[in-house]
């Protein structure tokens, strides 16, 4: 069984040297599959493909006849299930010997899908709009899911970031600060940073977004961001999160979360240790429903110990590493000392189940058990 | 045994008859929710949270091949009766439309509304949307229902007819999957029933039904809620991982969360004879039902809650509004940088004090706007004509809700912030502040979050269902006594004598602005008689004198004299003194290390 308690905490973050990636590259609707399974593709390579049935578009055709909408079928020159296209008859009205004309042009290209002589009203459907989904990361076809698309899977390096703006983008990883403290600002950023994934230590500025858009970066993954920045940057507050459908100019992805946050240690040297190698990246962030997080995956053929131990299956013991989640400790990382089982007391005078955890600092606290994730190593 | 398929947690609630044949709460076993992948089936969480209750009790209420229930119970094990609300997977989310934005589709709001559904748009010939704009609208939504309505009997047809065709040619496709007609209930003029079958029939799940503004001047609901109801079951339910199994497990319909909630809240209308308010503040979403002389009307504000739409709240409210709450000083764009925190990593709690009076100032905003948009769609019937008095001439228009503070009697609160609220006396400000009650007003709040699965026992043991809410559920918080009206501060409000159950007389008397707690035990009552200035309203009008019995509570009886509408000063530092005299007043939190924070 398994208990409430093992859920009482976080899952962490992934942060993974080495790993196997398999991304499902999956159609709206059903069509038409272009690989085989083995295939090798690269990060543009249409996997499948589809066509939505265009939108409809109402023509109110008795009302501009002015006839009533019973007499209107007599006075279509097109018929249910005809083509049209733009600026083509589908009804005319004509009287008194030919002075008195009206005509009912198509609004746009497409079929006559209705005809009412209830409403007076033509449905006109436009062309089917064609949709492609590409590869995303470059690897194997491992699985072909038949009418649907495709699994890709390939080995790489995987960071899970807290919450992320923008889409699926992929560029050259650019480490773009110095030092652990520093903000990424826009002196940081020039204008050979076009299609790059820069990385900064810390948070990131509100005028060093706006260059990475002028400059024509791909991505920017920091640590953090202040509300009031990100509130300039996509134009708007965000009120739930539910993103990657953002026209901002660039992908963005936080690793800890707002205000001025340093990325963890952990995080910022693998993404270091990759510098230079193509990563593909995904601001899109769901909390609600399946916990969607934004993602880089940098694609690499070389092979590590894998350290991954099995304390997340455990759960989480003496020893195991944190992250606060919470003010007042927020972003701090740590390892546990003690897990009580008692329920304890915290400030608020609710009674919790609590961690002790011992804080890079030498500093030990006690948080809400709630109040930690663990890292994913 | 009762559950609650919640968003994030299953909830089992199992009930027993004792020896004296009452019935009552025994204990609760929760787990997460297993809607979504890897397990994407919901009867595994529902057996985890079973099993908790069956280590708890003792005895086995699962078949051990994992089949079900053991119905009934045999002496040994199983149970009586299984039954459950879900809320899984985003509950019913529907999208309805009429003719008139006022008249038929905020009927069909209402309907749908008060069936337990998300509404996701609300569509009408007069909306202001171009049919281009409505259309592409309907192509981005993925309703799991539709309801449509238009007309009265005999009434408009051609345009009730213009907007099926428009819906028809959009195309909607179900949420839940391409592979099924998504369910449109028709509920418009009767006399379009031919043509609407013959235009809708072969694209949906068609359901024709009375229509709900058979004439103008009457709203009949009931028809389409049924059937919102039964094709929830038949079409949404069954296409949702796992539900398959659990309608076969259970001995009565499924019913959506906030409808179960919703009967929970008539329960206590109906047992006390008196206008009900009731909210369930959630992580996700607000909802608000009233029952308003015997009318319920519930909504739902989709994207105000306490942990996932936190920042919405935030964004809906503004940032100073939530502070205004703050009686101490805190820059505000370090307060949305923590609650965008909290957004992101919803399942966290407040650790510190300042966190959770933080919470709660975002929790008074989520309230006043949750009770704001319940106003907009419980009002009077529009389109009818009124028989208007001689006094009505000289009022600039009439309200739109027909809610009236003075006139509710109870409020009723449900929801983790308030159920886990360190103090009770905060979850009665919290709600105090938000809704503010007017005259005299009983507080009630969920004991362990078990109003759902009350709602849905009800429909069939309405005697065991009520014995248990009102032993086990509802926690008598108290009464807030709060006069109508505003004065300057420390100008005279009202005098107030108690006569208490022991025999002594408490009498007080209130200068604006002032907040007094008086303890009165749970189960007690005392008379007050209520004396306001002539500026005052206590309930029987200005400056007139009330006699009404006192509720008591975990809290007692709260003498609340800072005005209605409630008057909090704009300058800041007045402001957070104020509040901080309020705070103190109700021993709110830990006086001692509330002032280290100011």
């Amino acid at each position: 069984m398994v208990s409430e308690e093992a859920y009482a905490y976080t899952p962490g973050l992934k942060v993974k040297l080495s790993t196997i990636i398999q991304k499902i590259r999956r159609l709206p609707i059903p069509g038409e599959v272009l690989v085989s399974e083995g295939d090798k593709v690269d990060y543009a390579d249409v996997v499948a493909r589809t066509q939505i049935r265009g939108d409809p578009e109402i023509v109110k055709a008795a009302m501009l006849l002015s006839v009533d909408p019973e007499d209107l079928p007599g006075h279509m020159v097109k018929r249910v299930g005809d083509s049209v296209v733009k600026g083509e008859l589908l009804a005319k009205y004509s009287s008194f010997f030919g002075l008195i004309k009206k005509n009912v042009p198509s609004p746009l290209d497409g079929t006559v899908e209705a005809i009412s002589d209830v409403t007076g009203q033509v449905v006109v459907r436009g062309s089917p709009v064609p949709v492609e989904v590409n590869a995303y990361v470059p690897g194997r076809v491992a699985k072909v899911l038949p009418r649907e698309g495709a699994i890709i899977e390939t080995n790489a390096a995987f960071i899970q970031g807290i919450f992320g703006i923008g889409g699926e983008a992929h560029g050259k990883i650019r480490i773009a600060v110095d030092s652990l403290e520093e903000s990424l600002t826009e002196d940081r950023i020039t204008s050979e940073d076009k299609g790059k994934v820069l990385v900064g230590r810390s948070w990131v500025t509100i005028g060093a977004l706006l260059k990475g858009v002028e400059v024509g970066a791909s991505c920017i993954v920091v640590g953090g961001i202040k509300h009031g920045d990100l509130t300039k940057f996509i134009g708007e507050e965000v009120g739930v999160a539910i993103t990657g459908e953002e026209e901002a100019g660039l992908t963005l992805i936080i690793t800890e979360g707002f205000g001025k946050m340093k990325m963890s240690r952990q995080t910022f040297n693998l993404l270091e240790r990759f510098e230079g190698y193509v990563a593909s990246v995904n601001g899109a962030t769901q909390i609600r429903a399946g916990v969607l997080r934004p993602e880089v995956i940098i694609p690499h053929s070389e092979h590590f110990e894998e350290v991954l131990g099995d304390e997340l299956v455990a759960g989480m013991i003496p020893g195991t590493s944190v992250r606060v989640i919470r003010h007042p400790y927020f972003g701090a990382l740590g390892r546990v000392l003690g897990l009580p089982i008692e329920l304890q007391q915290i400030q608020t005078r609710s009674k919790v189940r609590v961690v002790e955890v011992e804080l890079e600092d030498g500093r030990v606290v006690v948080v809400p058990r709630a109040n930690v994730e663990i890292i994913e190593e | 045994m009762a559950t609650d398929v919640g968003s994030t947690t299953t909830k089992a609630r199992f009930f027993k008859r004792m020896e004296n044949g009452e019935w009552r709460f025994v204990v609760a076993g929760e787990a997460p929710t297993t809607v979504e992948a890897p397990y994407e089936d919901v009867t595994l969480g529902v057996r985890n949270a079973v099993r908790e209750v069956e280590e708890l009790i003792g005895h086995k209420i699962m078949a051990s091949d994992g089949t079900g229930i053991l119905v009934p119970f045999d002496g040994n094990e199983g149970v009586d009766l299984y039954c459950t609300t879900s809320s899984a997977g985003g509950g019913l989310q529907m999208m309805v439309a009429g003719l008139i934005k006022i008249m038929t589709a905020e009927s069909a709001n209402r309907a749908a509304l008060g069936a337990g559904a998300i509404v996701m748009d609300v569509m009408a010939h007069n909306d202001g949307r171009q049919t281009y704009q409505k259309i592409k609208r309907i192509r981005s939504l993925r309703p799991d229902m539709i309801l449509l309505a238009g007309g009265t009997d005999g009434g408009a047809s051609a345009r009730v007819v213009e907007m099926a065709e428009l819906i028809k040619a959009a195309e909607p496709k179900a949420r839940l999957g391409e592979s099924y007609m998504l369910p449109l209930v028709f509920a418009g003029n009767k006399a379009l029933h031919p043509r609407i079958e013959k235009l809708l029939s072969n694209s949906f799940a068609l359901t024709v039904v009375d229509n709900i503004r058979p004439v103008l001047e009457i709203e009949n609901t009931e028809p389409a809620r049924i059937a919102i109801h039964e094709l929830f079951m038949e079409h949404v339910m069954s296409h949702a991982p796992g539900y398959n199994k659990l309608m076969k497990w259970t001995d009565i319909d499924i019913m959506p969360t906030p409808a179960g909630e919703g009967l929970a809240m008539q329960l206590i209308a109906k047992a006390y004879g008196k206008n009900v308010i009731g909210v369930g503040l959630g992580g996700a979403t607000t909802n608000v039902y009233s029952i308003f002389e015997g009318k319920f009307v519930r909504s739902v504000s989709a994207n105000l809650g306490m942990s996932y739409s936190i920042t919405n709240v935030m964004k809906s409210a503004g940032i100073r509004n939530i502070s205004r709450w703050l009686p101490f000083k805190l820059d505000e764009e370090e307060v949305a940088d923590r609650l965008m925190n909290k957004m992101i990593r919803p399942t966290t709690i407040p650790q510190t004090l300042e966190d959770l009076v933080i919470e709660h100032a975002v929790a008074r905003e989520a309230l006043r706007l949750g009770l704001q948009h319940h106003k907009t769609i419980a009002t009077r019937l529009k389109g009818v004509q009124l028989q208007r008095t001689i006094s009505d001439m000289f009022e600039q228009q009439l309200a739109e809700t027909y809610i009236d503070m003075i006139r509710i009697d109870i409020i009723a609160g449900t929801g983790g912030l308030l159920s886990h609220a360190p103090w009770r006396t905060q979850s009665l400000l919290v709600l105090t502040d938000a809704f503010q009650p007017e005259g005299v007003t009983w507080l009630f709040q969920d004991s362990v979050f078990m109003m759902p699965h009350l709602g849905v026992l009800s429909t069939v043991y309405p005697e065991a269902a009520w014995q248990i809410f009102d032993k086990d559920c509802l926690v008598r918080v108290g009464t807030v006594v709060a006069p109508r009206g505003v004065a300057k501060e420390g100008e005279d409000v009202m005098d107030v004598v108690l006569e208490m159950p022991n025999g002594e007389t408490i009498n007080e008397k209130l200068k604006f602005g002032e907040m007094k707690r008086i303890e009165l035990a749970e189960r007690q009552e005392a008379k007050a008689t209520m004396t306001p200035d002539k500026a005052f309203d206590i309930g029987n009008g200005p400056g007139h004198k009330a006699e009404k019995i006192v509720m008591g509570g975990v809290v007692g009886v709260v003498l609340d004299a800072r005005g209605r509408p409630l008057q909090l000063p704009e300058e800041e530092n007045s402001r957070k003194e104020l509040l901080l005299k309020w705070f103190k007043a109700m021993e709110l939190y830990p006086i001692d290390e509330l002032k280290e924070l100011l």
